[in-house]
């Protein structure tokens, strides 16, 4: 009992609560012993000119049922905590009713994990069992920053298009899940130079991907880049190992456009996976491993496709 | 006046049986009440109100319909089959609407003529009535089942008890039973019966609901009606002075008392008596126990055995029927006639009564008749906002609930509308099997041009949902929504 600063409070929660369990119990022989009912004696209360309130025994059941209640209370008392921070007979804690409960649905379960945790995840994806569990898995775990399509937003990387910012492979996507990614862009502005110069390399960052971009600006910026190259690559797609992006394809996680280039070479940015390995176990993983990889390998565009029931 | 001969013959002045114990503690053991059974028209008509919620209730899981049970519903799936109707819990209203009209019919009736539904389609008279005929059929009607409590255990007295008993339980099981029927199927049931395989919570509630049922309609009887009936009090607050309601005579009856068989009808003020001569068969046949001859009490259910048992009484001495009869407070004091009370049922309460209830039951009716066989539900996914995807559009995902609420597989076409250029990104076309529910994330994209005239922040935006189908009734429905431009 935490909940109370001095021990004083449960000693007078249980007092309050004995008190008045034997109150009603008094108050029930007291009112047996009395003589004050008697049928058809009026009360003296009368409404509406002749409606008379008559001062009638209650039936004796009722009475069994109230003692009932009673004895039921001290049974109850006597068994599970109620009386101030006494634990009761049975032991029985709110925790220890759920890591039971987890225990029982963790045992039936495991069985259906077992059949799971082999096998491979391109043999597992065509497994609609295991993708239902999956989907389910990501709904509940990962839905809330990747949304329910798997498509992300700004800043969550979309996991139906194929480009992996730390491999896809199943090696790669469960580490991914179960540490989680950091990953680490640094400001470079000072590194690449002026103003000037973030401008003509974010020029020549749009050139790679071939979107709408000034040429001669991209000229000058591609002699900048050499500073990006050493996590970029010199041709600018990327280095899975350390999670650096694919500048030459049309996926912008952090914001298209010029704009959004040079914030991110001005700013830098580190972008946080949490780690999942203390809220999934390793069966979980790598069912909902097999669904995230699933995604980009399929025909149609992903969950979208795979209704939901 | 002159005092009349007593106790001469068969109508000689028998003691009134005391209704409660008189004195003592504030809790009493309740005298139990053995009513007398009884014949008559009202009786008659109490026995096909037995019959006829009885048949239904107990028939009702065991009628087939669209290759499943007529009546079912399914907890578990959440789906409420009632014959051609697949009800989802987002029908709860229907449930609302039809309490309204339990509601509104009982104040009508109550308002009209009593209480109607205590005396002859309440469960708890209607078990009672079935329990008392088994009593019957084992210990014999109220004078043997008296003498049967007073006698010392006998062998006969052993296996009356038990077989009624036995009897009891058997009907107790089989109510838990049918009651169980409506939630699990009861084909399965009756299956599980023979192996008794039943889950725990069929097992519970077979049990628990058949031990109510004996238990209520074993002992408990009329102290549900006095005690634990919260509809018991206030449908007498609702009586008013035109109401029907069973009551005694006074004027004709008293004063009460034997008169010897031969003075006639024409003689009873020459001998100053009136017409009620005492037989207390009134207060034998009542189930709660009451003398209703000392006026209306809160107890008595409106049953109207006093009624059918005077009448019997008036006819063997060829007095007038309706000694005691279903009369208005109005009527009794001025002596109207039945024309004239009946004039006074259309009153303005009953008039609005009446009005709200069939404003009710065709307001429901309409609802139902109209209802689509599907339900839609839009929400905006709750983890991304919106996206900008390739070619600079911006995306939004929305997830769609399409709920087939009829037995046939349900085909649907999905567009959006509201914003200029916006259009589904994920297959527009879907099909969900019969009565099933589907959730499904739908993807909704605005190209840049339309995306940068609208601005930033959220603009309404229509789902329009329409049903493939054979008839040509597209059921069109449109849902509304957000479409947010991110900054």
């Amino acid at each position: 009992m935490s909940d109370f600063l001095s021990a004083g409070w449960s000693v007078y929660i249980a007092i309050v609560t004995i008190v008045s369990l034997a109150a009603c119990l008094a108050l029930l022989v007291i009112t047996a012993r009395g003589k004050s009912g008697s049928t058809g004696e009026s009360t003296g209360h009368v409404w509406d000119g002749d409606l008379r309130e008559l001062n009638n025994p209650m039936p004796r059941w009722w009475m069994i049922l109230f003692i009932i209640t009673i004895v039921f209370g001290a049974g109850y008392l006597l068994l599970y905590p109620g009386l101030g921070s006494a634990r009761g007979l049975l032991g029985w804690t709110s925790a220890g009713a759920l890591a039971q409960d987890q225990r029982k649905s963790d045992a039936a379960l495991s069985v259906v994990y077992a059949k799971y945790a082999a096998t491979p995840f391109p043999e597992l994806a065509k497994d609609r069992g295991a993708m239902a569990i999956g989907e389910r898995l990501f709904i509940n775990n990962c839905a809330a920053c990747h949304g329910s399509d798997a498509r992300g937003s700004k800043g969550f990387p979309n996991l139906t298009d194929n480009d992996w910012l730390h491999g896809g492979t199943q090696e790669a996507i469960v580490e991914s899940i179960t540490h989680g990614r950091v990953g680490m862009m640094p400001s470079m502005a000072a590194a690449v130079g002026t103003p000037a110069d973030v401008s003509d390399v974010a020029e020549y960052v749009l050139s790679l991907s071939n979107s709408p971009h000034d040429a001669a600006a991209s000229a000058r910026g591609a002699t900048k880049f050499v500073v990006c190259a050493a996590c970029h690559g010199p041709d600018g797609k990327g280095n899975q190992a350390i999670g650096s992006a694919n500048l030459t394809d049309d996926i912008w996680l952090h914001g298209r456009g010029k704009a959004a280039i040079m914030a991110m070479i001005d700013n830098g940015k580190t972008n946080v996976m949490p780690a999942q390995e203390h809220r999934l176990t390793s069966e979980q993983i790598h069912v909902v491993g097999a669904f995230v990889w699933s995604l980009s390998h399929q025909d149609g565009s992903g969950v979208a496709d795979a209704a939901t029931h | 006046m002159t005092p009349g001969p007593i106790a001469s013959g068969t109508f000689g002045r028998r003691p009134v049986i005391p209704i409660v114990p008189r004195g003592g503690s504030m809790y009493q053991a309740e005298k139990k009440i053995q009513p007398r059974s009884v014949k008559g028209w009202f009786a008659s008509w109490r026995w096909l109100l037995v019959a006829l919620t009885q048949a239904l209730f107990y028939g009702l899981p065991w009628l087939p319909w669209n290759s499943r049970q007529a009546v079912l519903f399914d907890l578990g799936a959440r789906r409420f089959y009632i014959f051609d109707l697949v009800l989802y819990p987002q029908d709860f209203i229907y449930l609302t609407g039809l309490l309204v009209v339990s509601a509104y019919s009982l104040f009508l009736f109550t308002a009209v003529a009593g209480r109607l539904w205590c005396g002859f389609a309440c469960p708890q008279t209607v078990y009672t009535e079935i329990f008392l005929w088994v009593e019957r059929r084992f210990e014999g009607d109220r004078t043997a089942r008296l003498r049967l409590e007073a006698s010392p255990w006998t062998l006969d007295k052993l296996w009356r008890k038990c077989g009624k008993q036995a009897a009891w339980i058997a009907i107790g099981l089989w109510t838990g039973f049918t009651f169980v029927g409506y939630f699990t199927p009861i084909h399965t049931l009756a299956a599980e019966t023979l192996r008794l395989s039943f889950g725990p919570w069929e097992w519970f509630w077979i049990v628990f609901y058949g031990f109510a049922t004996y238990g209520a309609a074993g002992y408990m009887r009329e102290q549900v009606c006095k005690y634990m009936c919260p509809y018991a009090r206030f449908q007498s607050a609702m009586f008013d002075r035109d109401t029907m309601i069973v009551s005694y005579d006074a004027r004709r009856g008293e004063p009460r008392g034997a008169r010897p068989r031969s003075v006639g009808h024409a003689e009873l003020a020459a001998i100053g008596k009136g017409e009620c001569i005492d037989c207390t068969l009134c207060v034998q046949v009542c189930p709660t126990g009451i003398d209703i001859r000392a006026g209306l009490q809160y107890e008595c259910i409106g049953c109207a055995a006093c009624v059918d048992a005077c009448d019997g009484v008036m006819d063997k001495l060829t007095y007038p029927r309706g000694l005691i009869r279903f009369v208005t407070e109005n009527g009794l004091e001025q002596g109207w006639s039945r024309s004239a009370m009946i004039r006074r049922v259309l009153r303005p309460r009953i008039l609005v009564y009446g009005a709200v209830l069939v404003a009710i039951v065709a307001g429901l009716g309409t609802s139902l008749a109209l209802r689509r066989p599907y339900r839609v539900d839009v929400i905006r996914d709750r983890g991304a906002m919106a996206r900008e995807v390739e070619g600079g559009r911006i995306e939004n995902v929305y997830r769609l609930q399409l709920m087939n609420a009829s037995e046939q597989r349900q085909q649907f076409h999905v567009t959006v509308g509201g914003i200029p250029g916006a259009a589904i990104a994920s297959t527009p076309d879907i099909d969900v099997d019969p009565t099933d529910s589907l959730w499904l994330p739908v993807r909704v994209q605005v190209p840049p041009e339309e995306a940068q005239a609208l601005g930033p922040g959220a603009h309404p935006l229509r789902f329009q949902i329409v049903r493939a189908s054979t008839s040509g009734h597209e059921d069109p429905l449109s849902e509304k929504s957000t479409f947010v431009v991110p900054r």
